[in-house]
Parts: structure tokens; C-alpha cells; sequence
């Protein structure tokens, strides 16, 4: 493939219109990423395309790459050999239009294609007997439309794919192709190429991934919607009849035959639409309990049956309207929950799905084989790089090296490891490579163990009752009670006969009908959540909310929750000359310790030609960046933690230290918790001396280090024994049991798999601030569903009387439930004003 | 009055021809991403 690339400018490239044109490029031979001998400079080309070209050039500015508009080294078009190869392919196929379609969110930037991890991509391949192949792949790095655009055009013109689908609001990639399953690897790295990361579905979170409850709810919902649609409109049509006076009288033979068409879509209807709810009644019933849906059911059913009876003796009224409406409203706040909080529990599993990895298994050959976590056998020896998570609990055999393990011990600094060491799966290689042999993974591992607690503490938590369902059972009891005594005051009461005594019994049930009170909370619930999800914190319990709000306590682990979860470069005795030099050597390497360095240095390009030398450091001529022994610095002063050296010829070593900072708004956070009218806690499984400082810089009192899980389970229910609500919020896979043992927990998006997977809440970004704004919004919920109830009970109460009097017809019934729904859901909607986003 | 009859079963037809639509086109699939059709109609897709 012959390619010319298009050399206009080193502005921002993306946004310049030269670059659009399909194919116009040109690259020096085998794809290198230098420029070509000639760079002809010309102006940057202006938006408009116009003659006037302002005299106010763009400043000059460190030159950025093409692709994906970091910065590159001066005189260079790209950043790095991974964005030219991207930008090539991009060009090559006539897609360049993606660089000016991205212009949607000029604040985004392509992604940066990097060495991503391999897949063993065999075990999620669907091979079917017609010889295509099936595969889905999680994708990261999806920004806009375009992006999508560019995957599945790229796809396009693969002559074997079939099928190349981008599912933007999962996320997904569905790939169907003629041919082998070994022929997937070409595709994906395809698509890798470009920036995106793919990672494979296996075919358990695929199931769960179909939804079938969703889906079966919408259809409900239709049928609902359709029935209730035309109820209602031949109900208009009888109740203008009826209005004696206004129009002519309607004849009863008339009426009748509404009446059976009514019931003729309404009987089928509600049969269908209400299963949700029937079958929700009839589970709590056998169970002796009780929940919303019962006073639901029973007033449906009642309903149609006292409509069909009516209907069958040509009577003046039927209900099959109110039945239908009702069915209709509930359904849809059944619809938006689920489907509210499906989509943060989709969008938790993404993340999980996106952070595992696959385990070098180490065959008796000498090769190597890419095997899924759970494919890994005791005895197996498996080779883990630097700067990748331990796949497996193990020994270490040969190697030596440092080990984050903040995840699983928190501790913040690093342990060293050598042959003997065990080794933890979670754990993160710092130095050099590992030969780590797996142990039995019975009982014996720390994540079985975790496991037990996990299980252990789940079924200790005494069960939750959410508000709906408390209501409920006092709720049920009060209506039908009044239904009979309204039955038996006519009846014995007044003398009345028996067919109107039951009549107006069963209108006193209709009135009543739950319709806005089961509407109460759900409602809120739907329009808190979404606020969450847009500001990337994922509720997954759908009680969580509600128990949020009654949290009277917050316990934070320390490690990767209050503080950040990478190691940040200690600032003092670094000269920024130095830091420059360190960073753009830095840039190269995925090792954390080399990207904190070199996020600490901001927007600074990346060297060129440098070495790599893995587990040791980086070189580039007599630069060097790495570990001590790697720039021979054997004999300087040791120092507390981990660290990288500088030496350059003609300046004395530098040394890099890197501690743990504080979340930039930990201190923030914990005041306005605080101001809540919260008591904070700090319960870590790091060292007394690592906390001490922590708690005194955040003034938390209560605070205790060198806990384990166990003991941090213990003190969690200490304080669930004193009374209190307990929030935990942890990351660690030692904060597993911890957070299933509170009241409510949170975790953020970095935390552990164990942890995460635990966590009622899951919280995207940096900050700690949603666990402020999170307890605001379920405060603000739960007021806010309070007075739902306040307001549907209050309107019972007014109505009940008419209804109890026997005053009450079907239009007054259709018209007072959905004015008494249409006011809780508007008040629901006040749900959304809570923080100051 | 009898045109009622005609009336109620158009009505009938054409609700029910809606709602066979809307579960064939939830069947279909063209509700699982929402997100993504609302951005497509944005861009040229090549046919092949």
C-alpha cells in the first residue's frame, strides 16, 4: 500500500481541512514516522476557506501529532510509530474524513494506539457450521459517532467480514466473518491499530448481556400502551353519551357493544401486561410477605372481574379503562428502572471486562501461551511482565522485582519480591520480569479467602426493606379493610342490596388503587439514578439508593480511595530541567512508575529512539532512566520507597521519589461530609505509620491502620452493633468483605474485581467527590420520595370518602388517577436538582 | 349507528397493525443502541 501523506503544518493536524481529502498521502518508505526530506511548510489552512487569512497566526507551539495530538518531537508529524501506522491506515483506506467528523468534540483526541495486551480470542469465538465466525469485543476508547464510523468502516473494507457492528451505548463490537477463528487476531489488531482497545466477551457476560426481563417489560409495556390507548378512546365516547343533555343520549345497545369491545382488548391486555406484576404479588404471597404489587394485582384484577360482571348484566359502568391506565403508567416506571440500572450495571461489568487480562502460561518448551485467568492450573509457571497485574496466586521462582500490592493488602508502597516470595493475583509487577509458579488455588488464597468473608458477611446483613414495601404492608391491609367495612355498612349498616353494597366496595378498591404510590418511589429512583450515571458514578443495587440515605457513618480505606491509586512523583529537590529530560524518556514506557514521571511533567515529547530494557530502565545514548542498579548509582543514600535515577552525562545522578498523594479533593470531600452531619472514618490495612499522617492531614480522629479483612469486618460491625449506618468505601480486594459487611458500600472504578463486584455503588474518575454528592442524592431522594407518598396517601384520603359514599364513576376514577399520578411523577422530577452540578 | 362497526374494527386493525410493528421492531433489535442510531445518520456509510 502506497500512501502519501499530506505535509501542510504542525498545527493541531486534526482540525486542518488538509488532511480531509480521501487518500491523499504520501509516507517515506516502509512507514516510518519521520518526515519526508522536503517538509514544504505551507500556512495553516483556515476554517472558512476564504481569501482573508488573519494576520494573527497561530503562536508557534510545540509541534503535536498528526494522529492523535499529543505532543511529538519537534519535526516530527506523529507522536510516536503507533499513531503514524494509525494515521496511515487511516488515510490509506480514504477515511481522513474521521479527523474532521471528530470535530463533533474537538475536546477529545483520537486514542493513542499503544502495545496492548493478547488475547487468547479462541475460547470467545462463535465458529458456526456455514464457515462464519462469530465474535464480540468489548471496545474502550469510543468517543463520539465518529469513532464508531471509523471502526466499522475500516471493517468494511475487510473483504471477509460480514459483519462489523458497533454497539455505541453498550459499547460492543459484533464481528461476523467468512473464514477461520485464526483469523480473528488480524482483525482485532486492525482495530487496535487505530488506538481502540478490544477485549473479549466470554460468552456468560454475553447471556446476561440479552436482557430477556428488559425486553420482556417493554413488550408489556406495548401492549399495555396499545390497550390503554383504545380503552380509554371508546371510553370517552360512552362517558359523552352518558352526559345526558349534552349530546343525544346514548342507547343501552350501543353502550353494551363499547363496552364488549372494551373488554375485548382490555381482557387479553391486562392478562399480558400484568404478569410482571402478578407473578411479583404471587412470589411475596407464598412467602407470607408482602410488596407493593399485591394491593396492585389485587386491585387490577378486581377491577376487570367487577367490569366483566358489570359488563355481562348491561350495566351503566365498567372499568377497563382505569385497569389498562393503570397497568400502562406502572409499567413505564418499571421500564425506566430497569433500565436505568441495567445501564450502570452493564456499564460496571465494561469496566471489569476491560481491566482483566489474560496470563502467560510458561509451557514446558520455553514458549509461552496467552490463557484466561480461570484457565490457569496449579503448577503452572507463568511469566508476568513488568508493569502487568500477577495473573494467579504463586510462588515467585526465579527473578527479582518490586510489587505493588496496594490493591490487595493496601499497602501503599512497594514490596520486593524474589524467588520464594508469594505472590498474590491483583498484585502489580514494578520492576522486572517474574516467573511465578501457581499454588493450589483452593482455600488457601488470599482471594478465597476474601471470598469466604465476602459470602460470610452478605448473608449476616439482615435483609432491606425498601420504603415501597414498608408502605405496602401497612398500605394493603388499611384499603381492603376499608373496602369490607364499606361492604358491610351498606349492607347491614343502611340495608342496602347486596349487588350495590358490593359495587361500591370494589369503587372504594378502584380509588384506592396504589397507582400513584407505586409510582412514588420508583420514579424518583429512575430520575436519581440517571443524574448519577451522568456524572459517572454507577448505582447497582436498586436499594441502594435508600439506604444511602439513611447512612449516618462513612468509613474510607486509605490506600487508592482517599489517596490516589498510581504513586505521584514527590516534587521537592527535582529541577524541572531534569524533569523534562526524565519525562520524555519516560513517555516511552508503560511502566507506572515512568507514567507517573512523566505525567508529572505535563505536555512533554516524547524522546525518540530510546531502549527500553525491561526491568530496568530506559537509555538513550548515555541517558539513562531506571533503577538503581541500572544507572550504577549502587553507592547513594538509600530512600524510603520506590524510586527511578537520572543520569546524564555532565550532571550528577538524579533521583526520583514517589509517594502517595491524596485524592486532589479528599480534604474538600471529607469537610462537606462532614458538614453532613456525617462522622468519617479511616480503617486501612497499611502500616499505623502510613495512615497517622493521612488521618492528621484530613483531621480525621478515628482512625486505625494494620487492620485485616477480618479485623476490618469486625470493626464495621462493631459499628453496625452501636447503631450506626455504615458507608464503606474501599478499593482493596481486603476491602471486599468490609464493603458486602456494611450497610452500603461504594468503590471506586480503580478498586479490585472482588471489591468492585461487591460494591452497591461504583464511582468513574479522579475525585472523591461523588461520595458527597451521592449521599446528597439519595438524601434528596428519599425527601423526595417521602412526599410522593405523603401526597398519594393524602390524595386517598380525600377521595376514599366520595368513594365510600358511593359517588364515585369511572370517569371521576380515570381522571383522579392520573392527575394524582401525573403530580407525583412532576414532583419526582425535583429528585434531579440535587449538588451544584 | 352501524357505522360504528366499521369504525371500532378500522380502529382495532390499525392499533394492532402499530403494535405488531413496535414488538417486530423491538424483536429486530433496534432498540439496543439507541445512541449509536441517533449518531449514524451523521455519517456516509459505504455500502458494499
Amino acid at each position: 500500500m502506497s500512501v502519501e501523506v499530506a505535509f501542510d503544518d504542525d498545527s493541531p493536524s486534526p482540525r486542518g481541512r488538509g488532511l480531509g481529502g480521501g487518500g491523499s498521502a504520501r509516507t517515506g518508505s516502509g512507514g516510518s514516522w519521520l518526515p519526508p526530506a522536503d517538509p514544504s511548510p505551507q500556512p495553516p489552512p483556515t476554517r472558512g476557506g476564504g481569501v482573508f487569512q488573519p494576520q494573527t497566526q497561530q503562536p508557534p507551539q510545540p509541534a503535536t501529532c498528526a494522529h492523535c495530538g499529543l505532543p511529538a518531537p519537534s519535526g516530527r508529524r506523529f507522536c510516536c510509530p503507533g499513531c503514524a501506522a494509525a494515521f496511515e491506515t487511516i488515510q490509506g483506506l480514504g477515511l481522513g474524513r474521521y479527523y474532521q467528523q471528530r470535530l463533533l468534540d474537538p475536546a477529545l483526541r483520537p486514542p493513542r494506539p499503544e502495545t496492548a495486551e493478547r488475547w487468547d480470542l479462541s475460547r470467545s469465538i462463535d465458529a458456526k457450521p456455514d464457515g462464519t465466525c462469530e465474535l464480540s469485543l468489548a471496545i474502550d476508547g469510543l468517543q463520539c459517532g465518529a469513532c464508531v464510523w471509523l471502526i466499522e468502516s475500516v471493517l468494511a473494507h475487510e473483504s471477509a467480514v460480514l459483519t462489523g457492528r458497533v454497539n455505541m451505548t453498550s459499547r460492543r463490537l459484533k464481528l461476523i466473518w467468512r473464514g477461520t477463528a485464526e483469523d480473528a487476531g488480524g482483525l482485532v489488531a486492525r482495530i487496535e491499530g487505530l488506538g481502540y482497545r478490544l477485549v473479549p466477551f466470554d460468552a456468560s457476560a454475553l447471556a446476561a448481556a440479552q436482557d430477556s426481563t428488559g425486553r420482556a417489560l417493554v413488550r408489556a409495556l406495548a401492549v399495555a400502551g396499545f390497550a390503554a390507548g383504545n380503552v380509554m378512546l371508546i371510553s370517552i365516547g360512552i362517558w359523552a353519551g352518558e352526559a345526558a343533555g349534552w349530546l343525544d343520549s346514548m342507547g343501552p345497545a350501543t353502550r353494551d357493544l363499547l363496552h364488549w369491545f372494551s373488554a375485548l382488548i382490555a381482557l387479553p391486555a391486562i392478562a399480558y401486561a400484568g404478569m410482571p406484576f402478578f407473578r411479583s404479588a404471587f412470589a411475596a404471597l407464598r412467602h407470607a410477605r408482602t410488596n407493593m404489587d399485591v394491593p396492585i394485582s389485587v386491585g387490577v384484577i378486581l377491577v376487570t372481574s367487577l367490569s366483566l360482571v358489570e359488563n355481562i348484566a348491561g350495566a351503566r359502568h365498567t372499568y377497563y379503562d382505569s385497569a389498562t391506565t393503570l397497568l400502562f403508567f406502572l409499567l413505564i416506571g418499571r421500564v425506566l428502572d430497569h433500565r436505568a440500572r441495567g445501564q450502570a450495571r452493564a456499564t460496571a461489568e465494561q469496566l471489569l471486562t476491560l481491566r482483566g487480562a489474560d496470563v502467560a502460561v510458561l509451557r514446558a518448551d520455553g514458549s509461552t501461551e496467552r490463557r484466561a485467568q480461570q484457565a490457569v492450573q496449579p503448577g503452572d509457571r507463568i511469566l508476568v511482565a513488568p508493569g502487568e497485574r500477577v495473573g494467579a496466586d504463586g510462588v515467585v521462582e526465579r527473578g527479582a522485582s518490586s510489587l505493588d500490592a496496594s490493591l490487595v493488602t493496601g499497602e501503599s508502597l512497594p514490596v520486593s519480591a524474589g524467588p520464594g516470595t508469594a505472590v498474590f493475583a491483583g498484585t502489580v509487577n514494578l520492576g522486572g520480569p517474574l516467573t511465578v509458579r501457581a499454588t493450589a488455588t483452593g482455600g488457601a488464597t488470599l482471594l478465597a479467602e476474601c471470598v469466604r468473608l465476602i459470602d460470610a458477611a452478605e448473608a449476616r446483613r439482615s435483609r432491606f426493606v425498601v420504603l415501597a414495601d414498608r408502605v405496602a404492608r401497612r398500605y394493603a391491609p388499611a384499603v381492603h379493610l376499608t373496602a369490607l367495612l364499606t361492604f358491610l355498612g351498606w349492607y347491614f349498616g343502611a340495608g342496602a342490596p347486596l349487588e350495590p353494597s358490593l359495587l361500591t366496595a370494589c369503587a372504594v378498591l378502584i380509588i384506592t388503587c396504589p397507582c400513584a404510590l407505586a409510582l412514588a418511589v420508583p420514579a424518583v429512583q429512575v430520575i436519581a439514578t440517571s443524574r448519577l450515571f451522568r456524572t459517572g458514578v454507577l448505582l447497582k443495587s436498586a436499594t441502594a439508593l435508600e439506604r444511602l440515605a439513611g447512612v449516618d457513618t462513612v468509613v474510607f480505606d486509605k490506600t487508592g480511595t482517599l489517596t490516589e491509586p498510581v504513586l505521584t512523583l514527590r516534587r521537592d529537590g527535582v529541577d524541572s530541567g531534569s524533569l523534562r529530560v526524565a519525562a520524555s524518556l519516560a513517555a516511552n514506557s508503560r511502566h507506572p512508575l515512568a507514567r507517573s514521571l512523566a505525567a508529572a511533567a505535563g505536555r512533554v515529547a516524547p524522546a525518540e529512539s530510546v531502549t527500553e530494557h525491561p526491568g530496568q530502565g530506559i537509555s538513550l545514548g548515555d541517558t539513562r532512566l531506571g533503577s538503581r542498579s541500572f544507572c550504577a548509582c549502587a553507592g547513594l543514600p538509600e530512600a524510603k520507597g520506590p524510586e527511578l535515577w537520572l543520569v546524564r552525562p555532565g550532571h550528577d545522578p538524579v533521583r526520583f521519589t514517589f509517594d502517595e498523594a491524596l485524592r486532589q479533593d479528599a480534604a474538600e470531600t471529607i469537610s462537606a461530609l462532614r458538614a453532613m452531619g456525617l462522622s468519617v472514618r479511616l480503617l486501612s490495612g497499611d502500616h499505623a505509620a502510613a495512615v497517622a499522617p493521612v488521618a492528621a492531614e484530613l483531621g480525621i480522629r478515628d482512625w486505625r491502620g494494620g487492620a485485616s479483612p477480618v479485623e476490618k469486618v469486625a470493626a464495621v460491625e462493631a459499628l453496625a452493633a452501636a447503631g450506626h449506618r455504615v458507608l464503606m468505601v474501599g478499593d482493596g480486594l481486603n476491602d471486599g468483605p468490609c464493603l458486602a459487611a456494611a450497610h452500603v458500600s461504594a468503590s471506586p472504578a480503580t478498586a479490585a474485581d472482588v471489591s468492585q463486584t461487591v460494591a452497591d455503588v461504583v464511582f468513574q474518575g479522579a475525585l472523591l467527590a461523588p461520595v458527597a454528592d451521592l449521599l446528597r442524592t439519595a438524601r434528596l431522594a428519599r425527601r423526595v420520595m417521602r412526599q410522593n407518598l405523603a401526597l398519594s396517601i393524602g390524595y386517598n384520603v380525600l377521595a376514599v370518602p366520595f368513594a365510600v359514599a358511593g359517588y364515585v364513576t369511572p370517569w371521576l376514577a380515570a381522571a383522579a388517577m392520573s392527575g394524582s399520578s401525573l403530580l407525583v411523577i412532576s414532583n419526582s422530577f425535583r429528585a434531579r436538582g440535587g449538588g451544584r452540578r | 349507528m352501524n357505522v360504528i362497526l366499521y369504525l371500532l374494527a378500522a380502529s382495532l386493525v390499525l392499533g394492532g397493525g402499530g403494535l405488531v410493528f413496535f414488538l417486530w421492531s423491538l424483536r429486530s433489535g433496534q432498540y439496543e443502541d439507541l445512541e449509536g442510531s441517533a449518531n449514524r445518520i451523521l455519517f456516509d456509510h459505504e455500502d458494499r
